[in-house]
């Protein structure tokens, strides 16, 4: 999305296309606003305790850990939530890249029956919206013994990224080159070889964009895991802060809420941050282009 | 295996059929896991459900067959008719407002320039937080007792006295349709973006020449060139607002006096807090068939099958 037409002499970029130092002034003040929520609600977390319903406005009178601290003391504790929800998210991007790289593979490159067909099921879910089916979901979790289980969860959360994984990564084997894999059969190497060795190596681009994206999901799921979680001690981050507001003593804690709402954050602002290449190149070949 | 497949250009037809057969099984090797997970996490589930909307299955646990009667009764319940006009509602505010600020901003950052990109991050940071996340900061900022927005409007003297913003329908409605354009104005801004810049320069400055003003370029070059993924972004962000439940579910709990209560949210009431799993699964039934005609517009505009 960098590239364009930055060797255009005139850079105009189309209508509004080139801002002036005013229009940039305005456009950055706006960003501010965007992020302020978040700066916010950072700097709340860090405030003494109490600090946060007694001074809303005012800078912390000084850096304290106590609303962080004060997370330890709901439920199991921030540390099982936090554990739990990097679990949730590690099965789910690993099992992600798994499926989703021998799926797109198996669509490129191989034929074999009902391989159309088979595609547009799996793309087909994407119509489907999951919300309507978490009665039968749990139904079905159930008869696996995987309700309220960390594992359970993840498997739905890699259903809810299939369509996406297979896309992308069917998209991302297209564009290989077949004269590289064909090189590589005369060399003798094995179908699972060829995939790990050879293969993945060059569609790496997309296998980070589906384990972003899996990522960001597992994370940040809220509906899912309200339902087929009822044990405190397998919550994820999300369902966490539904307690933190609560309160111990049915009185809120804005700090400790805020505290818990920046550790749920951070890991999203800094993997979209550093990875946000593959996030735009996701979007471009799973959303908008086909 | 590995030798069989060395020999692809088979040398007799018997070799070369093998070779064939075994890519053929190599090929439902590689998406066997992806079809084992869709068979028993969406298939399987899909199936499930039309069966349970034909029962009435509640809290006694006790499964009979009622054939359509759930469906009948979803069809009077003024209170799902309710949701979702409400939803509809919603739906109209946050889909209109979120586009046209995304369409903006997306105008205001398109040069590919560093500052530019310094910008579009900050924009997307929101939409990449998680909705529960969002709801957790704005149900603190628009507290009456310790929210910042109101000691913002109090000093800039544009109210007297703290609004308590969740406690009336329309103050409500107001901080959740903000909270959610907030959310979701960086994600209509990327994809409108892209779409954007894949525009070529050379037309603009062809419009210019011929003396044509930015307006006139918007509305004759920028528009009609993106417009199956202005298509696109309308129907993601509705079908979104149509499912929405996380931010309602945090933020008022369906209340005001029950005046939030979104298509998603009823069915949950109808399932988790009546414990009518019958009821509820035909509720969404009908929900999802709307959303599945949505959802196939939107497949169409993908394969670029529609030229709108």
């Amino acid at each position: 999305m960098t590239a364009g037409t930055a060797s255009s002499p005139t850079r105009r970029f189309g209508p509004l296309g080139r801002l002036g130092t005013w229009g940039f002034l305005g456009a950055f003040v706006l960003a501010l606003l965007f992020i302020s929520p978040l700066v916010w609600s950072a700097v709340t977390s860090v405030k003494p305790a109490g600090e946060a319903a007694t001074a809303p406005m005012a800078l912390p009178s000084e850096i304290s850990a106590a609303n962080y601290e004060r997370l330890g003391d709901y439920g199991a504790g921030i540390a099982t939530y936090l554990a739990n929800s990097i679990l949730v998210s590690g099965i789910a991007v690993v099992g992600t890249l798994i499926i989703g790289t021998m799926a797109g593979y198996g669509f490129s490159r191989f034929d074999f029956r009902f391989k159309n067909l088979l595609f547009i099921i799996i793309l087909a879910t994407l119509m489907i919206p999951f919300q309507a089916l978490m009665i039968p979901l749990f139904v079905v979790l159930r008869q696996l013994g995987l309700t309220n289980d960390l594992f359970g969860l993840a498997m739905v959360y890699i259903m809810f990224q299939l369509p996406f994984s297979v896309f992308v990564m069917r998209n991302s084997f297209d564009r290989v080159p077949r004269e590289l894999e064909e090189a590589a059969i005369v060399d003798g190497a094995g179908q699972i070889r060829l995939l790990v060795g050879v293969m993945a190596p060059m569609v790496l681009p997309g296998i980070v964009t589906i384990g972003l994206f899996a990522f960001l999901l597992a994370w940040n799921e809220f509906f899912a895991a309200l339902i087929l979680l009822t044990h405190e001690s397998t919550f994820t981050l999300p369902i966490l802060l539904l307690s933190a507001r609560q309160g111990l003593w049915f009185t809120i804690e804005w700090g400790a809420l805020q505290a818990g709402v920046v550790i749920t954050m951070i890991p999203c602002l800094v993997f979209y941050f550093l990875l946000q290449r593959f996030y735009v190149s996701g979007l471009q070949s799973g959303a908008v282009k086909a | 295996m590995t030798a069989t497949a060395t020999s692809r250009e088979g040398r007799s037809p018997a070799t070369r059929s093998t070779y064939f057969s075994r890519r053929r099984l190599w090929g439902a090797f590689f998406v066997s896991p992806a079809l084992v997970v869709v068979t028993i996490f969406f298939l399987a589930p899909l199936a499930l459900a039309i069966w349970i909307s034909l029962t009435d299955w509640n809290i006694g646990g006790f499964q009979r067959f009622v054939g359509l009667a759930n469906y009948q009764r979803a069809f009077t319940d003024a209170r799902f008719f309710e949701a979702l006009r409400f939803t509809t509602i919603y739906t109209l505010l946050v889909t209109t407002l979120t586009f046209l600020l995304g369409f903006g901003l997306a105008l205001l950052v398109r040069a590919p320039l560093m500052r530019m990109w310094a910008l579009r991050t900050m924009f997307y940071f929101p939409v990449v937080i998680g909705l529960a996340a969002a709801s957790f900061i704005f149900v603190w900022l628009f507290n009456d007792q310790v929210g910042v927005v109101n000691e913002v409007l109090m000093a800039l003297g544009l109210i007297d006295k703290p609004v308590v913003w969740l406690a009336h329908p329309d103050t409500a409605m107001a901080t959740l349709v903000l909270m959610v354009t907030w959310k979701n104005a960086g994600f209509a801004m990327i994809i409108l973006l892209i779409a954007m810049q894949a525009v070529p320069e050379n037309l603009y400055e062809a419009a210019r020449v011929d003396g044509a003003t930015a307006w006139q370029s918007l509305r004759r070059i920028t528009i009609p060139l993106i417009l199956p993924t202005i298509a696109l972004v309308l129907i993601i962000l509705v079908v979104t607002s149509y499912l929405a439940f996380d931010q309602f579910y945090i933020l008022t709990r369906g209340g005001p006096n029950n005046s939030t209560i979104t298509a998603t949210y009823w069915i949950y009431n109808q399932a988790f807090i009546g414990f009518r799993f019958g009821y509820a699964t035909a509720l969404s039934m009908v929900l999802l068939v709307f959303l599945v005609v949505l959802g196939w517009l939107q497949l169409r505009i993908l394969r670029r099958d529609v030229t709108l």
